[in-house]
């Protein structure tokens, strides 16, 4: 049988390595604390954030086909549960942080079950009404600081750690950790079964409808993660702050423009893509940020650029020109 | 002697890194009906499609009048006198029976056809003229579609398996007008699965099996067994 | 009587919203294009209008003249010049494409106009009012803004339903590919449609710009009216959509009156409400 001349093949021998390194490499990012200053931890940490952020807003668009422009919803919803949670109901901060994640899974439920009505870009456009709608309610709550906003009260900062460098080392670690974890999981979740169907979905929803895979049942397990994980992120993003207001915690350019722009520059649609576009995305930023306006006028050339010109992103270009892949992802026939 | 109208030289025609047609050379001359019959799958539709510039990558040479349409869009080759009755009839859903006729028109070429001589040509159409073109049953939206195509006063007219899906009574009677369309020196190309229709209707015929050019010759000289051979490729 | 006319000044409002949602209704009818920087245009023009208007010591209605016709070839070019380019059968290059042209134009006008707001004076009509029996007052202006919409709505439909413009349309919309066959350019289509969606973005920008102030991130909650109006009234229903604009301007003036800073939560209530019952909207003709 001709047959046992193939093997179905995952790894190459560029994915090999590039698991090596990556162990490497998050092993020098633990040690951080150590080598590194205050600020290039804050930086790190920052990084760390927008990764897993476009890692997520990737997973949600690149491969279920739900362009989201209203993730901040989540992060803003993150940030005022970790407000919450931790001035009302008296929990620790750490703690506060992965309970925040379950409500945030919780109400997207609610949520799917409108926005999941429209479809393609009136869905987009659904998610930024959700999250106006979740500013603006937040807005009204005056024991969380209604329109201005509130500062995590000292004692509860306190309670994290008793030294500031502890307390920031601990940030760190936790959003180097979530980082790695979403990275991890993300990669998991399309290798899986379930992974492979989503691909297949992007590809042709309707040959995947007729082949029996669930559609909607497996855009919502992925959405429900994504929202849970995003307001993981954002009750992190907050504890780093310190302070949180409606606008800052929805705001649409800090946790969805620059997020689609790290995703759309690096690649869409790739696990590589969003590693990829952080890095250019603060190449720039530290370059050219204090262009302000200017700065963000360039962001937005440049992704209509390679929208139009390269659609793939920067990684989608090196990928299929040197036919490399460091996250294996596609099976191959390989001869025994 | 007639002249050459359109043709095309070892044209090879892809779908994206699939390979549908293979040096297919097809010479259509002024006045006369040709038929391209095969199989499904042969590359019947897929012949229709790179002449009237829909499809995106095809190698070699279409020329009409000489001259080369390979690199033309859709809407520039509509404009030089090439118009589609397209498989499945394809009438436009928004668009009542009239304006489907009056769209196709709009490339204002002269020439016999208008709306008052599709109508005495097709008198159920003028009947149902003002409904939506969907509500038609399949024979109707074969004359509305055939009408469309007429209305631009075409120098080559295409019917792309004109008798797919409908009863054989209304394809008789559909074939039956087809001299009555196709005259005052238009040339028409007519793609088929039902051989008899096709042989019966053209000069000239062609036999397209797997993308390439299983036989060719004049319709009254193919013997039956000449042709089954060409069409299943035995 | 209060309610009443926090009623009717919303009816009033919904015109505005209706001529928001027309244009974007219009562009995703012919192309299924949904346009991100919609809102941002509409507040483009009224930042053109406000330096036309000022600059050559114009009425901003006669600012039209000039705004209305740089908005159309504008929007000519830009359909045939990029965003042609990113139409086919992914979603995602179009609407990444006009949502970094919405993040261009809000940070160009920010750096044109800084981020102060701006308001456009009509003069008189502006608080010329008009009473009615029963204690009411109905301003001129508002009522000249709700007529003047459905103007435009039945001018747009004429066009759609009437013309060989419309007719190229709807051929169009239908059908892509047989479309091109009857001699009608794809490329030329989309620009005209996305002309005559500037167009009438122009109109709604300069009425905007009159009726309140505006400053260059006004643009995005001008998108989501529009948008909420389109999904309330259905897609494919310019009619609809004026319904719907009219019951989120009703929602909204309602909420405020409540609280005043319920107004906005209360249109994307009624929105959410009318997703969660209606999902298709309220007089579907399309769908999406």
């Amino acid at each position: 049988m001709t047959t046992d001349r193939f093997e179905i093949v995952q790894s190459s021998s560029a994915s090999r390595i590039s698991i090596f390194i990556a162990f490497f490499i998050i092993i020098i990012l633990f040690f951080a604390p150590w080598w590194a200053g205050r600020a290039d931890i804050r930086l790190l940490s920052e990084i760390f954030l927008y990764l897993s952020l476009a890692s997520l807003w990737n997973l949600l668009a690149g491969y279920c086909g739900l362009v989201s422009v209203g993730q901040q919803a989540f992060v803003g919803f993150g940030g005022y549960l970790l407000f919450a949670l931790t001035i009302f109901a008296g929990f620790n901060p750490l703690l506060a942080i992965p309970i925040s994640g379950i409500f945030g899974a919780l109400i997207s439920l609610p949520i799917a079950f409108l926005i999941f009505r429209l479809r393609g870009a009136y869905f987009a456009i659904g998610t930024w009404v959700v999250a106006e709608v979740f500013r603006l309610s937040f807005a009204q709550i005056q024991s969380l600081g209604g329109g201005s906003g509130s500062s995590l009260p000292v004692a509860i900062v306190r309670s994290i750690a008793s030294s500031k460098a502890m307390r920031e080392s601990l940030i760190y670690w936790m959003i180097l950790g979530l980082t790695v974890l979403i990275l991890v999981s993300v990669y998991l979740i399309l290798r899986s079964r379930r992974g492979i169907a989503l691909i297949a979905i992007r590809d042709n929803e309707l040959a995947s409808e007729s082949l029996g895979i669930n559609i909607t049942r497996s855009k919502l397990f992925v959405y429900i993660i994504t929202s849970g994980l995003t307001t993981i992120l954002g009750a992190l993003i907050f504890l780093q702050k310190l302070r949180i207001s409606p606008d800052a915690a929805f705001n649409v350019n800090d946790w969805t423009a620059f997020v689609i722009f790290i995703v759309v520059i690096g690649g869409i649609g790739t696990i590589e893509g969003p590693i990829i576009g952080v890095l250019v995305f603060f190449l720039l930023r530290e370059t050219l940020a204090d262009l302000g306006t200017i700065y963000l006028i360039m962001l937005g050339c440049v992704a209509i650029a390679v929208m139009i010109k390269a659609p793939k992103g920067v990684w989608g270009f090196v990928s299929s020109t040197f036919k490399i892949e460091l996250f294996p992802l596609s099976r191959k026939l390989k001869n025994k | 002697m007639h002249k050459k109208i359109l043709e095309t030289k070892n044209l090879n025609a892809f779908y994206g890194d699939f390979q549908a047609l293979f040096e297919v050379s097809i010479d259509l001359f002024e006045g006369e009906i040709i038929s391209i019959i095969g199989a499904n799958g042969a590359g019947k539709s897929t012949f229709m499609k790179a002449v009237t510039g829909l499809l995106a990558k095809v190698e070699n040479d279409i020329n009409l009048k000489g001259k080369s349409i390979k690199n033309l869009r859709a809407d520039e080759i509509a404009k030089k006198g090439i118009a589609m009755v397209p498989e499945g009839r394809k009438l436009f859903p928004s668009l009542s029976v009239e304006e489907n006729l009056l769209i196709g028109g709009q490339i204002n070429r002269i020439g016999p056809w208008n709306l008052t001589s599709i109508y005495k040509l097709f008198p159920d159409l003028y009947e149902k003229k003002n409904m939506p073109s969907n509500l038609l049953s399949g024979g109707q939206q074969q004359m509305a579609a055939i009408g469309r195509a007429l209305m631009s006063n075409p120098e080559i007219i295409l019917f792309d398996e004109i008798s797919l899906g409908l009863a054989p009574i209304i394809i008789k009677k559909i074939y039956q007008n087809l001299p009555d369309v196709i005259k005052d020196g238009m040339s028409a190309i007519v793609v088929e699965q039902d051989i008899s229709k096709a042989i019966e209707i053209s000069n000239r015929v062609y036999c397209l099996q797997e993308g390439k050019i299983a036989l060719s010759g004049n319709s009254n000289k193919l013997t039956r067994e000449e042709i089954s051979k060409a069409y299943f490729g035995m | 009587m209060d309610w009443i006319n926090s009623i009717i000044q919303g009816i009033l409002v919904g015109g505005l919203y209706a001529l928001f949602a027309a244009g974007l209704s219009l562009i995703f009818g012919v192309m299924r294009l949904v346009n991100i920087a919609h809102g941002d245009l509409i507040i483009l023009s009224a930042f053109l209008g406000l330096t036309v208007s000022t600059s050559l010591n114009l009425h901003p209605f006669a600012s039209l003249i000039v705004v209305l016709p740089i908005m159309g070839v504008f929007g000519y070019v830009l359909q045939r010049g990029i965003l042609n380019k990113t139409l086919g059968n992914d979603i995602l290059p179009p609407l990444l494409v006009t949502f970094g042209l919405s993040v261009i134009i809000q940070n160009g006008l920010m750096e044109l106009y800084t981020a102060d707001p701006q308001k456009m004076n009509a003069g008189n009509i502006e608080v010329a009012s008009l009473s009615l029996p029963g204690g009411l007052n109905i301003g001129w202006f508002p009522l000249l803004m709700f007529i003047i919409s459905i103007i435009i709505i039945g001018i747009l439909q004429f066009i759609f339903y009437k013309t060989s413009l419309g007719r190229a349309f709807r051929a169009t919309s239908d059908d892509q590919e047989i479309a091109q066959l009857m001699g009608l350019s794809k490329n030329h289509i989309y620009g005209l449609a996305m002309a005559i969606s500037m167009i009438v973005v122009a109109i709604a920008g300069i009425f905007l710009g009159i009726r309140t102030s505006f400053d260059p991130s006004a643009g995005p909650s001008r998108l989501i009216f529009g948008f909420e109006a389109v999904i309330i009234g259905g897609l494919g229903n310019l009619w609809g959509t004026l319904i719907g604009g009219i019951i989120l301007g009703v929602s909204q003036n309602i909420g405020a009156k409540i609280n005043p800073g319920w107004q906005l939560l209360a249109g994307h209530i009624a929105f959410l409400v009318v997703l969660a019952f209606r999902p298709k909207g309220l007089f579907h003709r399309m769908d999406g």
